[in-house]
Formats: C-alpha cells, structure tokens, sequence
C-alpha cells in the first residue's frame, strides 16, 4: 500500500463541498500538495536539523487532522484535545519504560484510554454549544495537566519521563532521522488518508449537515448527539496517537509537552492550513512550524516577523492556504 | 366519533403546549390533519405557529401528545419522528449553504441507503422543481431566496413524507416564486400528501386549505371553513378579536 501524500488526489478534497475546480483554481488546489511533498522531501534529502522540525510538524499534522474532523468537518469547539495527547503520550510512556511493552501495544493501550476518556467526557459536555463548549473543553485539558504534575508516583511530574524507546514493529525500530521522517509521514498520510474519506461518506454528510444546522440535521433524521460523539472520539483517536509518537520520537516526556501551548499552536496550524479541508492541517502544521525558523535571521525580532506573518496570511487567506484556490474558483452557472 | 382505519386522522395533535422558560409560547391545542388534506395554520406574528409546528416534530419541549395514525408519537425525539414519514421544513429554510444542491437534497434522503431509491426520488424533485436540476451543483447558499426555499421544499420530498410541515415558505419571497411554489405545494397536495402549512399571506392559504385554524396569543381561537370566509374583514375580526 503507498500512503505517501502525492498519491492521495487533489481531486479527492474539493469535491465534498465544491465542483471540481479548473484553470486556475485546479493550480491553486495543487499547490497545497506540492509545498508538503516538497518539505518533507527537502528534509528527508538534507535531513539534520530541519528534519527534527519537520517531524513534529508531521505529529501536529496528525493532531489537527484529528481536531480538523471535530472542528471543521462538525463546527464544533474543543480547547481540550491536549488532554487526549496526554493520555496517548503518558500510557506510551510508561507502559515502554516501567513494563517494558512495545511502542505499539502501549499506543493501543493509549488509544483505549483516550477513546474510553473522551466516551465519559463527550457525552455531558457535547450537550454544551459555542463558548461553554469550548469553556468545558478547556477544563478538560487544564485538569489532565494538573494530573501530569501531581501524580508523581506514576509520572514523576515535572521531572517528566525520560529514556522512552524509539519507535518500532517487532524487529524494525525507527532509529535515524529518516527512518523516523518515513514513519511519520507514512502516519500523517494514512490520517489524512482517512479524513478524506470520512469527509465524502455517508457519515461525513451527516457531520456536514450538523455544522450547517443541528436543528435542521435533526429535522432530517439525523442523530444529532451520537454524530457529534463519534466525530469527538475520532479526533481524540488521533490526539492519542500523536502524543504516542510524540514521546517515543522525543524518548522524553513531561507536562509542558501537553500544555495550552499545544491547543494554541494547533488552532493556528488549522486556521493558517484551511480549516475544513483535509490538505489544511498538513500544510498548516509545516508552515506554521517551519515559520519561526525562517525568521531566525531577525533574531530579536522573530516573534514580531512570525506574527506578521501569520497576520499577513489570516488577511489575504481567510480560509486558509488550502481554501487560496476557492478564491479564484468561479461557481458553475 | 367516527371509528375505524380508513378514517383515522395522518396526523392528531392532542393539548399539544410548550413553554420557552416561564413564557408559555403555545397553549394545550388540537389539530387533526386527515389523509391527503391540506391544514394551514394562521394569525399574526407571535401566535405559536412555529412553535407548533416545532412541536409537533418535538424540536421544543411539550406537554400533551401527537399521534400519527393512531400510534402515538415519541416526544422530544425529532429523529424518530422523521422516521415515521413527518418531515418539517423549518422557518428561515435551514438549508446547508456551503452544500451543493445536490448534497442538500441528499441529506433528505440521509435515512435511506439504496442507490437506485435515491435516484428515483432527485428525479421526483426535478420534476416538481426543474430550476434545481439545472443548478445542481452551485452552492446552496448562493441561489436566490425562491430557489433555496425549493431547495428546502425538495429536501424535504427526498424523504417521501408521510406528513409534510411547511413554516412559512412564502417568507421574504417575491410573489411570483411565491405563486410558483405554493402551486407545486397543491400538486404535491393533490397527489395525495398530506400538508400543515403555516403562513403570514391568509389569501394565499385561504384558497389551498380545506380547514384554516386562527392562532392567537398562543391559542387556538379559531377552525374555519375557507369557503365561509368571504371577505378580508371576516379574517380581520378573528386576527384581532
């Protein structure tokens, strides 16, 4: 099976909400696919440090894929997914170290929590709309990372939990910047693989009819609350498995990993990638990541010339780098 | 009393009322709505119509009890009463704007999962509204206001109702589109559906109906024979009675 990402079809992503584009909407559309293939490729050729950074990015492409499906795909709110990470990213980590189980296993373990966490948190707080969804949300994350810190005897709070194994499937183990960049992107390929097909099934329709209008989705037949709970376990499915890959690439973990910081840097990458499409959270995720290092040169005035620049791209795209290509897309007659 | 299938009512609201918080938006009302007729519902802004109509599909709490021929409805579950073949199409049209035309009328047939059905029933739609087949493919939020309510119409129809509740289709529509679909509603009518309609334009409803009920303030204050109903000042008294 090839998941790279220049095998899924531009064709693919539109199509749930747009007639195929053409001229220049069809280049714009490309465009997307052709900056992602084209950074990973960049860092699996020159590898170092830009590949370090390209692998978290591909992690937080996964992570807003995931966030992408609740927020975009079901216009929902959630400030708390951080917690799903640190679920996934915990449970891998000391499972591996503590009880010496594989990466995978303890990823499965991870998911389960997650999934099972999300089922008890989603089924009260999804009830909530707009802010008091995102209020409840955030609650949720702040008070897995209070457990982070507290619970020490099981992980060791701010001391955090080091010495985590790299990934692997039975022999193979992802050792080398590169080996760990094709596991990624493999991952992040699948999961965007898969938004995509949610995104044009029956049940990505129903998603789509609740972010249009609750009232009206229910009015055709549509079970409101049970849509909504599975679109928040999916992306809790993929905030696990991100926090799983992260502390196994990182071999470290501790609370600050899974902070607010992580809700605020992917809530950027999903609005500058084009929240909605299913190309958004990959490029949002390496652009935004990528963003900081390109400015290195400003040295005190970084932060100032990344702002801008996020600023600059929120302006002119307001839908993102992957909606550019609605811009100049010409409705059928 | 009259006893018996055949004469069952489609449709039997029953002390149906509902409250927003303290307000009581809807005093406990009747309405029986037979076979293949056509009931519109009138009175000025703020009677309750909405909200019995909303009611009736449990989209608000309720008090009281809706039957569908003769088999009580659940309350406060508007899936399983869109199961049952009852279908609103709300106030303000609802339809997904960002969608196509083609993937609004999908969603009315969400429930149904053969391929073949669903294309015989967009062929239905086509034939009752020409203009969406020509723009099948255009966002339905860009289309004017008529075409969005024909929209919201033929969602509706892809789920083959049983029972068809209409809020106000005429609402901010140009009088010909108003014309245009409150004719295909007779059609549909005469063929058999069975139709609540809720409208501001009395004359317009006037002349579908078979039976007119008068809310006021909550209340029914009036069922009415349109065929009695000679001049616009007899309508007038009961409005403002």
């Amino acid at each position: 099976m090839t998941n790279s990402p220049d095998t899924i079809s531009p064709e693919a992503i539109g199509k749930a909400f747009a007639p195929v584009p053409r001229g220049l909407g069809a280049i714009l559309g490309f465009a997307p696919w052709l900056v992602v293939v084209a950074l990973i490729g960049t860092a699996l050729v020159v590898g170092g440090y830009i590949s370090t950074v390209v692998a978290f990015a591909l992690i937080y492409a996964l992570f807003v894929s995931g966030l992408n499906v609740f927020m975009g795909l079901t216009a929902q709110v959630s400030f708390g997914h951080n917690a799903f990470a640190a679920i996934g990213g915990y449970t891998s980590a000391v499972l591996t170290t503590a009880y010496d189980w594989s990466p995978i296993a303890a990823m499965g373990a991870g998911l389960a929590g997650a999934l099972a966490l999300a089922a008890v948190i989603g089924w009260p707080t999804l009830r909530l709309k707009g802010h008091y969804l995102s209020m409840g949300t955030l609650a949720i994350g702040l008070i897995t990372y209070e457990i982070a810190v507290q619970w020490t005897s099981v992980t060791q709070g701010y001391m955090g939990i080091s010495g985590i194994p790299s990934l692997g499937i039975g022999r193979f183990e992802a050792v080398s910047d590169r080996q760990i960049l094709v596991v990624l992107t493999l991952t992040a390929a699948l999961g965007a693989w898969c938004v995509a097909r949610i995104r044009r099934s029956r049940f990505g329709r129903a998603l789509a009819a609740i972010a249009g209008s609750e009232e009206a989705a229910r009015a055709l037949g549509i079970d409101v609350a049970s849509y909504k709970l599975a679109s928040f376990l999916i992306s809790a499915g993929y905030a696990s498995i991100a926090g799983s890959l992260f502390v196994h690439v990182v071999g470290y973990v501790s609370p600050e990993v899974f902070g607010l910081h992580m809700v605020i840097l992917a809530f950027t990458m999903l609005y500058v990638g084009g929240i909605g499409t299913v190309v958004g959270p990959l490029v949002g995720a390496l652009l935004v990541s990528m963003l900081p290092e390109t400015f290195r040169g400003f040295r005190d005035y970084q932060d100032l010339a990344y702002g801008a620049a996020l600023i600059a791209i929120l302006v002119y795209a307001p839908r993102g780098l992957a909606g550019l290509a609605e811009l100049f897309r010409k409705d059928a007659p | 009393m009259t006893q018996g299938s055949r004469s069952e009512p489609i449709l039997e609201v029953r002390g149906l009322a509902a409250s927003y918080g303290h307000v009581e938006a809807l005093s406990p009302t009747d309405l029986r709505l037979d076979r293949g007729e056509l009931v519109a519902i009138l009175g000025p802004n703020g009677a309750g119509k909405s909200t019995l109509l909303r009611s009736i599909v449990g989209l608000t709490k309720t008090r009281g009890e809706v039957l569908c021929e003769g088999e009580p409805l659940p309350r406060g579950d508007p899936v399983a009463v869109a199961a049952r073949g009852i279908v609103l199409v709300p106030e303000g049209r609802g339809i997904f704007g960002p969608m196509t035309v083609m993937e609004n009328l999908r969603l009315g047939a969400y429930r149904v999962r053969n391929g073949g059905e669903v294309a015989r029933r967009y062929e239905r739609v086509f034939d009752l509204f020409p203009r969406l087949k020509e723009r099948l493919h255009q966002p339905a939020g860009s289309m004017s206001g008529g075409e969005q309510q024909m929209v919201a119409v033929g969602r509706a129809m892809m789920a083959d109702p049983k029972v068809l509740l209409l809020d106000e289709p005429s609402l901010g529509l140009a009088p010909r589109v108003t014309v245009e679909i409150l004719e295909t509603l007779r059609r549909l009518n005469a063929e058999g559906l069975s139709v609540v309609l809720v409208e501001q334009k009395a004359p317009l409803a006037l002349e579908l109906a078979r039976r007119v009920h008068l809310l006021s303030l909550g209340r029914t204050v009036a069922v009415i024979d349109p065929r009695e109903v000679k001049t616009h000042d007899e309508l007038a008294r009961y409005y403002f009675a």
